[in-house]
């Protein structure tokens, strides 16, 4: 397993090169650049803004460039925040997305594959439809409805949270649940999903034979195996969830990442563009390589060796 | 766009400013014992050099951190001392001697003598360091040439340092409104042992940035606050009141108005247009919490490009005729509803002591209708028929659609033409509307600074800012005298004749000129440079002098 775990580490070097120069020269595609405005600059001073930044010279040239100091992990400079390097912005601002996308899955985990166990456990009555069809709720209702709607009650009506802003520990909690709400409506379809078809399977049926307690069935057999499709859901989920909560930070006026994702690529800041993509698909590439070592670990029929 | 510009030089109207003559003193107006004001700031910071900042949220921050020459009063905009404490000009208008303060210094203690205005103008005209701000120093002698690499000496430019505390500067031709840019931030000075010291932008950094300003910077955490504090060694230290200032760059007009409603903030950057009536409502109930909700005029028009070169819109008697059947008044009232006033012309009203006569309907009204009608006919378009389908271009936005769709449907029933609705992400959108790949286009423009002159110059033939096709030798010619002549009667009159040419020829639609709106809560309030109260009063210009505002009970 290590091997393999070595093998896939080694395989991302390429494919993230290959994102680098894809996203490169997708970028420049866009109509505009950095520094266009509604008011036009003086000739003389454009250029000397494009000399500056090294936009004057041909695009492969700047691509070089590019790529010999993001070899050294150097991001360049922001061409929008011009006092903050890239390196700097992320390692600024990562941390709060972090810990913000971490309290989100926490809560999506815990509700989604305890919603989805209840509901497993006794198919077609109540105690399915409830959980269900709040969960179908969940998917439907986006972060920007929820986001507000909580504010509204827990900020504005109830009084129990600041309505924004990142400064109290308990600053975490509406957005965490606004964030994570559509995921853990997610978890709770496939847990239930994953778990009844486990609940077929002959080992269960064994089990059962066994003489031992439902509870027990449910915690050490099915759920191991129940719990597969969630895991790889949460590959993905988890690399979206860290980067992707543009729409929260926003309305919670949150100093995280997501924001840059969205407004890098709508002001044409180049480099921290490049930053993000780079940072997701990293982000992306070593959460599948987990999920499938989880995977391993999980299913007895899956190995690595 | 909004981000954009909105530089002070110039003359101030006095008719924009009636407020500067009924100051409400506040004798009874007690301070609170806690000094902390916490401000809603638009869009996260871009930089805080000021030699290369551009935006309003970086000039709210910098005009506190860094002080000029000359230094401004915070509601008629008129010049007051700053580093200088006194000033004269030469007879022919381009020699001035700013007599430096002797105890004038940086905030870590270090003295601030003339060179260091000698070296930081230099800086901020230097190819290198390559600011868009550059051309507000373009007016010192061979500051254009030095901005352009044609001089490569410092000591041409038009600045000298004679001992420390005299500074003598030349400008290429007289500039009444100088000791007005002197107090703008491209112009403020920038401390050069830290700036070689911290190399790039590292010198910008809180806990390293130095600057002479009323406040020091604090904490700067990107997207959450900027912190600033007062400056032991600032020269006026007595007057400030305010202990913290918070800056909060909430760019979400929803978010700012929830976090000001829920009491924490002092003041918004904006406010979500829709829910104007609710808020006068609102503030009525609470006279006690909120100041009255009150828009201020502010230096801008909005309006449409046509592209004269394509049909139909090559026509003049066809962008005549849409113009006349728009009705301003209407899209004022009921679509941006922020107290806006119609443009009837292009520059707005009062800028640096011009005010065009009005030529343009502000309401669609059966006269102006019957000549548009007729205007088209003439045009070969009998009630619309035969005109071909052109669309309106506009960056994707809430207020712009609804503006354009108002102006669409006024266009079919009053003139019976298709007009369609196109919407564009910023940067697409101001890359067509560059290429003439458009037939009409959204804009606006704020001035940089209040003269007819920042409104006009952009339609000469060719102009970077033109972007319509349109040309005029008159118009150029005109434009062309009023930057030469100093009688100053005679300029406003080559202005006036100017705007003539273009409301006859109309390569644009204007729709309104601008209006600056917040809410601002009761206990802040202001104290003029003597320390007298008065109640808090915004500025044509959105300048914003932390060392006048203070906390009341």
């Amino acid at each position: 397993m290590y091997r393999y775990a070595l093998r896939r580490i080694f395989g991302m070097v390429p494919v993230l090169l290959a994102v680098a120069t894809i996203t490169f020269f997708i970028m420049r595609l866009a109509p505009g650049g950095p520094f266009d405005t509604d008011r036009q600059l003086p000739a003389e001073v454009l250029k000397n803004i494009n000399a500056r930044y090294h936009l004057d010279e041909p695009l492969y040239m700047q691509y070089f460039r590019y790529m010999g100091s993001l070899l050294k992990g150097d991001l360049g400079p922001s061409f929008r925040y011009a006092s903050h390097s890239v390196n700097d912005i992320i390692s600024e601002t990562w941390a709060v997305s972090a810990s913000l996308g971490v309290a989100g899955l926490l809560y999506a985990l815990f509700l989604g594959v305890s919603s989805g166990v209840l509901a497993a456990s006794k198919p077609n009555s109540l105690r399915d439809y409830i959980p269900m069809t709040i969960s179908l709720l969940g998917i439907c209702l986006p972060s920007f409805v929820i986001g507000p709607l909580f504010i509204l009650l827990f900020g504005i009506i109830l009084n129990w949270f600041n309505v924004s802003g990142w400064e109290h520990p308990s600053d975490i909690v509406l957005p965490a649940i606004s964030l994570g709400t559509m995921y853990a409506a997610y978890v709770s379809r496939l847990t239930r999903g994953g778990v009844l078809d486990v609940v077929k399977q002959d080992y269960i049926r064994t089990a059962k034979a066994k003489g031992l307690k439902g509870s027990t069935i449910m915690l050490r057999h099915t759920l191991k195996g129940g719990l597969l499709p969630v895991v790889s859901f949460l590959g993905p989920a988890t690399a979206g969830i860290l980067v992707g909560s543009f729409v929260v930070e926003t309305i919670f006026n949150i100093p995280g990442l997501g924001r840059f994702f969205v407004q890098s690529a709508l002001n044409r800041d180049y480099t921290l563009v490049m930053g993000m993509v780079l940072l997701f698909a990293t982000l992306l590439l070593v959460l599948n390589l987990i999920v499938d070592l989880i995977y391993a670990l999980l299913d007895p029929r899956v190995s690595y060796d | 766009m909004k981000s954009m510009i909105f530089v002070l030089l110039g003359m101030v109207s006095l008719t924009s400013l009636s407020a500067a003559t009924s100051l409400n003193y506040l004798k009874d107006a007690k301070l609170a014992s806690k000094q902390i004001v916490r401000l809603g700031n638009g869009a996260e910071p871009k930089e805080l050099d000021p030699s290369k900042s551009t935006g309003v949220p970086e000039s709210h921050i910098l005009d506190n951190l860094f002080e000029g020459l000359t230094s401004l009063d915070p509601v008629t905009l008129t010049e007051l001392p700053g580093v200088a404490h006194k000033w004269g000009k030469s007879k022919d208008g381009l020699t001035y001697t700013f007599h430096l303060r002797k105890d004038a210094k940086w905030s870590d203690g270090k003295p601030l003598v003339a060179q260091d205005f000698v070296w930081s103008w230099a800086r901020a005209l230097s190819p290198a360091l390559a600011s868009e701000y550059a051309y507000q120093l373009h007016y010192i002698k061979n500051g254009k040439a030095f901005n352009e690499g044609k001089i490569r000496d410092p000591k041409k430019l038009g600045v000298k340092a004679v001992g420390k505390h005299k500074l003598i500067v030349t400008l290429e031709q007289p500039t009444p409104f100088f000791t007005r840019l002197t107090a703008f931030h491209t112009l403020y000075p920038v401390p050069r042992h830290m700036i070689e010291k911290y190399p790039g932008q590292k010198w910008t950094k809180a806990g390293v940035l130095v600057g002479n300003g009323p406040f020091v910077l604090n904490e700067w955490r990107l997207n959450s606050h900027i912190k600033l504090l007062p400056n032991p060694n600032y020269w006026d230290k007595k007057l400030i009141k305010i202990k913290e200032a918070w800056f909060y760059p909430i760019e979400n007009q929803d978010t700012e108005e929830r976090t000001f409603f829920a009491g924490k903030l002092h003041k918004t950057n904006e406010v979500p247009v829709m829910k104007i009536p609710t808020f006068k409502r609102q503030i009525k109930k609470s006279p006690n919490k909120y100041h009255p909700y009150q828009s201020v005029p502010y230096l801008g028009v909005y309006y449409y490009r046509f592209n004269v070169t394509k049909k139909p819109l090559n026509d003049k008697r066809v962008r005549r005729a849409l113009n006349l059947a728009i009705d301003r008044t209407l899209i004022a009232e009921r679509v941006t509803r922020g107290g806006e006033q119609p443009a009837d012309a292009f520059t707005p009203p009062g800028t640096g002591g011009y005010t065009y006569d009005p030529t343009l309907p502000i309401h669609a009204d059966a006269k102006a209708l019957k000549e548009a009608r007729s205007l088209l006919a003439a045009a070969g378009y009998p009630g619309g028929k035969g005109f071909p389908k052109i669309d309106i271009l506009f960056n994707t936005s809430e207020k712009h659609k609804k503006v354009a769709l108002a102006i669409q449907q006024m266009l079919n029933k009053n003139l019976g033409i298709e007009i369609g609705l196109y919407n564009q992400e910023w940067k697409v959108y101001l890359d067509n509307q560059r290429k003439l790949n458009y037939a009409i286009s959204r804009a606006g423009w704020i001035g940089d600074y209040p003269d007819p002159n920042t409104f006009l110059d952009m339609w000469v033939t060719g102009g970077g800012n033109n972007q319509t096709g349109w040309s005029n030798l008159k118009y150029d010619k005109l434009i062309s005298d009023a930057s030469k002549t100093t009688d100053e009667a005679k300029r406003l009159s080559y202005f006036r004749q100017a705007e003539k040419i273009l409301l006859d020829e109309l390569p644009v639609l204007p729709i309104y000129y601008y209006t600056k709106t917040g809410l601002i809560s009761k206990d802040l309030k202001m104290q003029t440079n003597k320390g007298e109260l008065i109640e808090y009063t915004s500025n044509i210009q959105d300048r914003l002098f932390l060392k006048n505002l203070v906390i009341t009970k």
